[in-house]
């Protein structure tokens, strides 16, 4: 097997000190690796959305190791001095409820990604419509997110994560607002990205419709992995 | 793609109505200093309209307009003599009440010797007085219009001739009539109270006159003609830019003072109001900014996006006010004046203001975390 696209050593992450200190992350080592859609399972409060977090860069880990992509990108403090163009580089964010931007149509949703990646004009927009094409959301190029279904909100969040061909997708949640079909086509479409970009795609869910789609379960219970 | 132009589209309603509200503010702004450039020029007009070159006024006084100046009739002559004095007339000049079809107005009385300096020297239409009785040259202001017979005292004059614009600096029209009339009408018009000053011997007589003006020949100089004149003890010669220099120091300096806090004040107010709105809209965007922030958009991106949008709300609104300002300045009661240099500068202010108000927006921007854009 190849080595690991995501690897966390050692992390933990607690929140606030003294008597309000809450460990939500201990001591994690996790790998996963290309081509796979990797499920991060386990009940409420388990520091499912911290470990994803800590992946993106978006909440400091307290100690450990992180690499991304081959680069050690967390050692005890972050290596690089911009993290946001780190996600940029790297990682796609998926989230329960889209995040689209509400005053940009779908097609330039995603454009404003490739935008901040510095893509040059033309190759942005073939690379915009033929996310679209993809996802089955060319018809709604110039809709905006309020006139959207959520499925096919759902599905141009999923075109923007992967505009800028990242080697890591995070998914919080992305299919606790859709009905099972909807839900399924989700997860297909999730592993084709994994499949046919050497993706690692990160999972976290609650959600019992999709629990047979994973490659692998990473299971938390109290901050710590407890096997699936 | 400009995500602030791409907002406010988005929101385009709730902007205009900012805008409009804000224009209305930035307006004011402006016609402040309108209203101070008016006042500037009205103080002006009095003693640029006869366009001469010296004001032979009473010895010891800075007459006619910032004091009292009576001077006896024979003046004239005596000036006229000096060398380098191309010509003199003498003028009278008074405040009184007329009745037109829109009501009692207030006017100044410019008595002036017809063929001498003292009258208007532009006209706005018609003629001059050629006669010396019965004729009169209005400003268009009083509401007087040409070849119409207006009763002042005891006798019917006609307007004869038009000035546009000119006024004293309580913002009344000027109206010019014969030196004998002015004088014989004043004469008819102290009532009661004038015959009480008449016993303490305060009575202007038709002997004086409140100044002498007087052109000079190209040739000659005006400093050494004047100190001719003020060689007579009774007598006092202001020049042209003498006069000017008292008149904005007695009526300028205080309302520029007091217009100008009132601007900043009202600047200071704008920076405060525009601090708000754009406060208020990137609280209204904070979830959208965790999610650009998110998405790896650096900071100069989200900077750009309130900064932008506070100018193009500055610059819209100021422009409507601007707009709106030149459109209404002729309907304000006093003069305005909208000048294009005033507005570039205000301009400037204001885009500075934006700037300053955006950081109130740019602070709160800064300090979301994009973990915001997470929750549900
Ligand atoms: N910003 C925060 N400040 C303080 N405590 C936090 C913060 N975020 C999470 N926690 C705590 O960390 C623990 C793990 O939270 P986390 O959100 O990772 O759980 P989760 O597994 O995603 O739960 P859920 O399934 O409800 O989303 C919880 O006890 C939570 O209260
Ligand atoms: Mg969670």
């Amino acid at each position: 097997m190849s080595a690991p696209i995501v690897s966390l050593r050692g992390v933990s992450k607690h929140y606030g000190d003294g008597p309000t200190r809450v460990d939500a992350v201990r001591d994690l080592d996790l790998d996963i690796h290309a081509g796979t859609v990797a499920g991060l399972l386990g009940p409420s409060g388990s520091g499912k959305s911290t470990v994803l977090n800590l992946i993106g860069a978006i909440v400091d880990p307290s100690k450990g190791q992180i690499s991304l992509d081959g680069e050690m990108v967390f050692d005890g403090g972050w290596l690089r001095p911009d993290l946001r163009r780190l996600r940029l580089e790297k990682i796609g964010f998926i989230f329960q409820f889209h995040n689209l931007i509400p005053f940009l149509n779908v097609a330039e949703n995603i454009q404003v990604v490739l935008d901040l990646a510095g893509w040059p004009r033309p190759k942005a927009q073939r690379r915009v419509a033929e996310l679209l094409d993809y996802l089955q959301v060319a018809d709604r190029a110039h809709a905006m997110p309020a006139q959207l279904s959520g499925g096919q909100a759902q599905r141009v969040a999923i075109a923007r994560a992967l505009a800028n061909n990242p080697r890591i997708i995070l998914a919080d949640e992305p299919t606790a607002a859709l009905d099972s079909e909807r839900a399924g086509r989700v997860m297909d479409l999730l592993r084709q990205v994994a499949v046919e970009q050497g993706a690692a795609v990160i999972v976290v869910t609650h959600d019992d419709k999709v629990m047979a789609r994973f490659d692998v379960r990473h299971a938390l219970a109290d901050g710590r992995l407890v096997g699936a | 793609m400009n995500l602030a132009i791409r907002d406010i589209r988005h929101h385009w309603g709730r902007f205009v109505l900012t805008c409009l509200g804000l224009s209305l503010l930035l307006g004011v702004v402006i016609s402040m200093i309108g209203i101070y450039r008016g006042l500037v020029a009205d103080a002006l007009v009095l003693v640029r309209a006869p366009a001469v070159d010296l004001w032979v006024v009473e010895g010891g006084t800075k007459g006619p307009f910032a004091e009292a100046s009576r001077i006896p009739r024979d003046t004239r002559n005596a000036v006229a003599r000096i060398d380098g004095i191309a010509s003199a007339g003498m003028v009278t000049y008074q405040s009184m009440q007329i009745e037109t079809a829109k009501g009692v107005a207030r006017v100044l009385v410019v008595g002036f010797e017809p063929g001498r300096p003292g009258g208007p020297a532009v006209l706005a239409a018609g003629r001059t007085l050629e006669r010396s009785h019965f004729e009169m040259v209005a400003d268009i202001k009083t509401g007087l219009e040409l070849g119409q017979l207006i009763r002042l005292g005891n006798d019917d004059y006609r307007v004869v001739g038009l000035t546009r614009g000119q006024v004293d600096s309580g913002g009344n029209p000027l109206i010019y009539l014969s030196l004998q009339d002015a004088q014989a009408l004043q004469f008819e018009l102290e009532g009661a109270a004038a015959r009480n000053q008449a016993a303490r011997g305060e009575r202007a007589n038709t002997n004086q006159v409140n100044a002498v003006l007087a052109t000079i020949h190209a040739d000659a100089d005006l400093d050494s003609v004047a100190r001719s004149v003020s060689r007579w003890k009774h007598l006092s010669a202001l020049t042209q830019a003498d006069q000017e220099a008292m008149l904005l120091s007695a009526v300028v300096d205080k309302a520029r003072k007091q217009i100008g806090m009132f601007t900043v004040t009202l600047l200071t107010v704008s920076t405060v109001i525009i601090a708000l709105i754009v406060h208020t809209m990137t609280l209204d965007k904070a979830r959208e900014i965790a999610t650009l922030k998110l998405i790896g958009a650096p900071d100069r991106t989200i900077l750009a996006l309130i900064i932008q949008q506070a100018l193009a709300m500055g610059v819209i609104s100021f422009s409507l006010g601007a707009t709106l300002i030149t459109l209404a300045a002729d309907r304000f009661p006093r003069r305005v004046i909208v000048e294009a240099p005033d507005i570039a500068m205000l301009a400037a202010a204001v885009g500075v203001v934006c700037v300053i108000a955006s950081l109130a927006g740019v602070r709160h921007a800064l300090s979301i975390d994009p973990a915001q854009a997470l929750g549900g």
